[in-house]
């Protein structure tokens, strides 16, 4: 069991928690996940790292409320526990010391962002983020972002904060006005960081994906998460979850991610009820 | 005692193939005290116990046999735990017609002795009439880890916390077990069962500790920095192989993994009980033949698939599944596609519609010994399936061979030992099962692990 230490509702589609995890904290880099599991015979459910304190022994994920796993997720109160939380899982994210690299974050991907950002800038990197959201509640983060971040730039779909549009128009009108970017990192939807790719891809400026398919064990045994990059077949969990934005299939990614639809939905009826 | 000269083995009652197809209870039901009384004694005690040279942890198979004879039940469970420390599992999923029984002089005119039945007799009777026993060993003030609590390393965490080691065992997912848990479905390995085994071997003061990645959450040298005097490397073969053809990854194809790990571990046969689904269709392929293969197959017809079809490139005899998991297949009515070999999954709007396979012909024996197949030109055709599941075997994961500093594999990733003491290339870590041997049976990772326990002892007691 693990213990729930803290808890914040960052906005009403997503909670922030610190659970109690040695063996993850000790060594989670930027750029890794867990999985969770909320109670005996529940689902795992993949969740990235958002920070870590290897004093406290503890690990804050950040996650969005969507179907039947995290609201159960979301039901917890600081002080209760999640049966399990294993990891951390995955590679480190590949950071490289260039000069200047921009982050692109959609929605709760602001979240894995986070430490990959302030890892390179501790390294020494100059770093800029471009956080969008469906509207000003969905932008998460910002003033952590505005720590070490020489420009936080801010893109919803109503306007309601910053440019109105997508985080692409952001990054778009940057290059255009000069700026220069060694490496960009987009998180977020799928569509989003392909989005960001089809801006990225013809300027080649290297641009570094996260993903987070399906899967069920996270540590290679499943292949549920199996994605194609730059024509091979590699399994997210294990080969990732960062990939080399220009390699990867996303349209394959978009179709997979489909596989349960149907279930989800079936699950959320049949087990609300209850 | 009488002998019984009956050239068949006392049949064991099983579940009817078409009740049983349609639910997830165990298929076999046991001998009842009576039916193992009498086909204990068709046992001959042979002074050259041929049988037990074909047993990986040297069972003492007439000796446990003849106390069977005598209806003492517990002293023969007592024999068998000397050398095996899973009989209930054992006695379920040993391949015993290559093992004991295949060596059984009964075997040479009629049935071999039924051993495995008469095994798991003795340790499900063991379980259910069982005292509490307090257990006191005194501890020797060693530390061992175990990475991975499948066969191989419950087997050696329990052989060594027996000579008084302190020992913890590392699983990576939330459960123990490894593939007992995972990948054997529940109607051939209770998962009850399972459990209790595994109580026992906690009752002797072995620490699982779940969710922990050896090579992630910590690795190997981490563990001897951290106070362990050795570490035993018992991780499996747990990463799927996949046919590398075209249309692998759209939806509805499976990893046997994948798709028994969704049954088993998570429960998915009780969607929407239980959180996680699993996807079957109307007719499904399994493509490959082995344990794995029937253990999908059977499982998919218990989810409600109406066609379910083993898709194999070679041929009946080439089968490398146990017996008793093809017979009882067939008997449930999973069909046979022999002689096929998968060229493409064929699929439409991102799923599966089917998978083009070509029929094979059997030519000259290959490195195996095993015939090899050879494709008939032009005989594809198309199988209509909406979902496939690939059992063509498993590697080993590579994580811990990735992240342990001069540990040298094979180049198909297996690690290697010295097979005298299962010792790695790096001191004071070994490794057994199948991380070392490539997807192999239950036994003879629990021989490995045993093998490896008696090489830890014997080094940290130098």
């Amino acid at each position: 069991m693990y213990k729930i230490v803290k808890k914040e509702v960052l906005n009403q589609a997503v909670e922030l928690m610190e659970v109690h995890a040695p063996f993850v904290a000790r060594k989670c880099e930027a750029g890794q996940f867990v999985i969770v599991r909320v109670d005996e015979d529940g689902e795992r459910v993949p969740l990235t790292i958002a920070d870590y304190d290897r004093e406290k022994e503890t690990v804050t994920i950040i996650y969005q409320v969507v179907g039947y796993s995290t609201e159960l997720l979301s039901k917890k109160k600081a002080g209760d526990f999640v049966c399990d939380f294993v990891g951390p899982l995955g590679k480190p994210a590949p950071l490289h010391k260039v000069d200047h690299v921009i982050g692109v974050a959609g929605g709760v991907g602001a979240a894995p962002l986070y430490p990959q950002l302030r890892k390179l800038h501790e390294m020494g990197v100059k770093v800029d983020v471009i956080i969008g959201g469906r509207s000003a509640e969905f932008v998460i983060l910002e003033e952590k972002f505005k720590e070490f971040c020489d420009h936080v730039y801010i893109a919803t779909n109503d306007g309601s904060k910053g440019k109105e549009g997508f985080v692409t128009d952001v990054l778009t009108e940057l290059i255009e006005k000069g700026e220069k970017f060694d490496e960009v990192i987009a998180i977020g939807p799928l569509i989003m960081m392909k989005s960001v790719v089809n801006v990225t891809k013809p300027l080649n400026i290297p641009t570094g994906v996260s993903l987070n398919p399906v899967m069920i064990d996270g540590t290679g045994m499943c292949g549920g998460c199996r994605v194609t990059v730059g024509g091979k077949t590699q399994f997210a969990c294990v080969d990732g979850p960062d990939f080399d934005g220009f390699l990867v299939d996303f349209d394959e990614c978009m179709m997979r991610q489909g596989m349960y639809k149907e279930e989800e939905h079936q699950c959320r009826m049949g087990r609300g009820a209850q | 005692m009488e002998r019984n000269m009956s050239l068949t083995k006392v049949v064991m009652p099983e579940q009817d193939p078409n009740v049983r197809n349609k639910n997830f209870e165990e298929v076999t039901l046991g001998y009842t005290k009576e039916m193992a009384m009498e086909e204990a004694r068709r046992c001959l005690n042979c002074k050259k116990t041929p049988c037990m040279s074909g047993c990986p942890v040297n069972v003492p198979i007439p000796e446990f046999i003849g106390k069977v004879a005598e209806g003492d039940f517990e002293a023969a469970y007592q024999v068998i735990t000397r050398e095996n420390a899973l009989p209930a599992i054992c006695g379920r999923v040993c391949p015993q017609e290559k093992q004991c029984e295949g060596n059984c002089v009964r075997g040479v005119k009629g049935e071999p002795v039924g051993i495995g039945r008469l095994e798991r007799f003795v340790a499900d009777y063991h379980m259910a009439n069982k005292k509490k026993s307090e257990v006191s060993i005194e501890k020797n003030g060693k530390k061992v880890a175990v990475v991975g609590s499948g066969p191989a390393g419950i087997t050696c965490a329990g052989e060594l916390a027996k000579k008084g080691y302190e020992v913890t065992v590392f699983e990576a997912l939330h459960k123990a077990g490894g593939v007992l848990s995972y990948g054997i479905p529940e109607f051939r390995l209770p998962k009850d069962l399972v459990a209790k085994e595994i109580d026992n071997v906690k009752e002797l003061g072995v620490k699982i500790e779940t969710n922990v990645v050896i090579g992630r959450s910590i690795t190997v040298d981490e563990l001897l920095q951290d106070g362990y005097d050795a570490v035993f490397i018992g991780s499996g073969a747990g990463l799927p192989r996949f046919l590398r053809i075209p249309g692998e990854n759209l939806l509805g194809v499976y990893s046997a993994n994948e798709f028994l790990t969704r049954v088993n571990l998570m429960k998915g046969y009780k969607f929407p009980e239980v959180p996680t689904p699993v996807k079957v269709g109307k007719n499904v392929a399994v493509v490959g033949a082995g344990n794995v293969a029937m253990d999908a197959a059977r499982t998919a017809k218990r989810l409600g698939a109406e066609n379910v079809y083993i898709v194999y490139r070679r041929g009946e005899d080439e089968l490398p599944a146990r017996k008793e998991e093809i017979h009882h297949a067939k008997e449930e009515g999973v069909i046979f596609r022999l002689l096929n070999n998968p060229s493409a999954i064929i699929g439409k709007d991102g799923w599966v519609t089917g998978i083009e396979v070509v029929k094979q012909e059997l030519g000259e024996p290959d490195a195996s010994g095993r015939r090899s197949p050879v494709p008939v030109e032009g005989s594809n055709y198309v199988i209509d399936v909406d979902t496939v599941i690939i059992a063509i075997g498993q590697s080993p994961n590579p994580l811990i061979q990735q992240t342990t500093e001069g540990l040298e594999t094979q180049k198909w990733g297996g690690i290697i030992v010295q097979e005298e003491t299962m010792e790695t290339s790096k001191e004071y870590v070994y490794a057994g099962g199948d991380t070392v041997s490539g997807a192999a049976t239950v036994i003879l990772a629990m021989g490995a692990g045993k093998k490896a326990a008696a090489a830890i002892h014997e080094k940290l007691s130098k």
